[in-house]
């Protein structure tokens, strides 16, 4: 089920530059919600039309709060940056598939870079096993560091050298030695097709968390496709919609 | 009790309101909002003979009260239509409607003969899609080819044919009244105007087909004058749409005389939006005392 709610605002503060977090009480979506999925927040300036898919950071399923985090990029997302406690804002959710919980990894390795840090915050919560996190930021603001530290054990990577390891996510893997038996990613393409390419390297296998434009969120339009390996069984061709059979693939389906 | 109830060549439906093609899937998406039930019909993403892969991405573009699509008629293709998707459909109590689209003549032909003994209401024939370089606007920018297409497809299908309109023309009057001479049932309009939007810090197009089919508010008011102007041409029931939010919206293109109205964009703006739509013209009846909605096609003076 997916549902239409008036989220209150409960929280937002900018925890980086132009980076904002933003917690909301959603009852029915955060009921229902899991680690990967997202919701598609509405803005309230009418002349744009298109909700923005944002990735659910936490879920506090007990008081129904959902945290989002996420960069205030373009004209959507510094509307939404202006709001405070106390203001509603129109989302629908959960939306797309989420990472998959059910494999009984024993050495997951979950990998976020930039923007695609704030899932695996959620993540770290659900995964079992003996979790490590690599975090890939552009400088030495290492937002979520905290939260991120409290499920997994945490190694940073930075563009710039000023924390953890001088690189990207993969230079932090390598430098560490860090062993895993699955990956679960999300962040720019690039880092994705690395970390596809490593995992066909390592033989493990390897959950990626893919972002397009998108206008409907629930699979109608066929705007956000991907090219697939194979013909898709709901397309019957090769592509699949990143909004309802994604955002997370695993890296073997898909072409990146 | 007031009437909502529209007649379109033959079939009744319980309200005005449907869905704009591609905007509402073909398989009952948004029944996962709603009980689709609530419209007059759905209208179905265009189906070709055979799977077609669409275009690459960037499909979409956000612009100013609107957007440009081109996502290039992407379809599963009548066979996984026919087998997985209309049963869904048929789950709901409304009518359907499905949109047609092809490369060639017999391309569309083949698929109205696939539909002809299905469960099916009425047939769209996309003759409008500026997004595919085959096909589709071909025979629907000039009248010769669009009255003959209409004839070709008339002869081969047993439900109502629509003939959609691309306003990308001179003269919506002549496509309307070419429409009509092939024999069409109903004509539906406006589909997407072309436009392009440049990223300028990129220095790229935004969407990767370079152009795309504007949609939304943004296009209302052409919308609302091309209706008025194939309503004035021609004596068929015409669906009208483009740009429409709410019941307020429609009663423009009704007024303007649209017989049904379809709902496209606005569903990606707000998921209930075809049916608050429902609830906005019923509102409107009630507020201006008006029995039934029939009174009101083309009541502009």
């Amino acid at each position: 089920m997916k549902y239409k709610e008036t989220a209150v605002i409960l929280e937002q503060r900018e925890i980086s530059e132009q980076i904002y977090s933003l917690w909301l009480h959603a009852d029915d979506i955060v009921r229902e919600a899991r680690p990967g999925q997202f919701v598609s927040v509405y803005c309230r300036d009418e002349s744009r039309l298109l909700p923005r898919p944002i990735s659910i950071c936490e879920l506090d399923k007990e008081s129904g709060r959902l945290r989002l985090v996420y960069r205030a990029v373009g004209a959507g997302t510094q509307e939404f940056s202006g709001y405070g406690p106390g203001e509603t804002l129109e989302l629908i959710g959960p939306l797309g598939n989420g990472f998959p919980l059910d494999k009984g990894y024993e050495k997951p390795l979950l990998i976020g870079g930039d923007i695609g840090v704030p899932p695996m915050v959620e993540l770290a919560k659900w995964l079992s096993g003996d979790k490590t996190i690599v975090s890939g930021y552009r400088n030495g603001d290492l937002f979520l560091k905290e939260e991120l530290s409290r499920n997994a054990a945490l190694y940073v990577a930075t563009e710039d050298g000023s924390a953890g390891t001088k690189g990207n996510v993969l230079d932090a893997v390598r430098e560490n030695r860090l062993e895993a038996d699955a990956i679960f990613a999300c962040g720019p393409a690039p880092m994705l097709r690395a970390l596809k390419a490593y995992a066909a390297e390592e033989g493990i296998d390897c959950y990626l968390s893919l972002e397009e434009r998108m206008a409907c969120g629930i699979g109608a339009c066929l705007a956000c496709v991907c090219t697939s390996k194979d013909v898709d069984a709901h397309t019957n061709v090769k592509n699949k919609r990143i909004c309802k059979d994604g955002p997370v693939f695993a890296a073997e389906e898909i072409e990146l | 009790m007031r009437n909502m109830s529209v007649n379109l060549a033959g079939v009744e439906l319980k309200n005005p309101v449907m869905t704009a093609s591609g905007t509402f899937g073909s398989s009952g998406e948004y029944g996962e909002f709603y009980d689709l039930g609530a419209l007059g019909a759905i209208v179905t993403k265009g189906v070709a003979n055979v799977p077609w892969p669409g275009n690459p991405v960037p499909r979409i573009a956000e612009t100013k009260s609107g957007m440009l699509n081109a996502i290039g008629l992407q379809n599963p293709g009548i066979d996984v239509f026919l087998e997985r998707d209309l049963p869904l459909l048929k789950q709901y109590d409304t009518k359907i409607i499905v949109n047609v689209c092809g490369k060639t003549v017999e391309d569309y032909c083949e698929v109205v003969e696939r539909l002809s003994d299905e469960p099916v209401d009425m047939l769209e024939i996309n003759v409008s899609c500026p997004n595919v370089k085959e096909g589709g606007i071909a025979f629907g920018q000039k009248p010769d080819a669009l009255e003959a297409i209409t004839r070709e497809v008339k002869r081969h299908a047993k439900q109502p044919v629509i003939m959609k309109l691309s306003p990308n023309v001179t003269d919506i009057a002549e496509m309307a009244r070419a429409a009509e001479a092939g024999g069409a049932d109903v004509l539906s309009l406006i589909n997407t105007i072309t436009g392009m939007k440049i990223d300028i810090h990129k220095r790229a197009f935004a969407i990767a087909n370079k152009t795309g089919g504007l949609s939304g508010p943004a296009v209302k008011p052409v919308a609302v004058r091309m209706v008025y102007q194939a309503a004035q041409a021609v004596s068929l029931p015409i669906i009208g749409m483009g740009g429409i939010m709410n019941g307020e919206d429609a009663m423009e293109f009704i007024l303007a005389g649209a017989t049904a109205v379809s709902v496209g964009t606005a569903n990606f703006a707000n998921p209930f939006a075809a049916k608050e739509t429902v609830e906005g013209i019923r509102a409107y009846m009630e507020r201006y005392q008006v029995e039934d909605i029939r009174e009101l096609i083309g009541a502009v003076k």
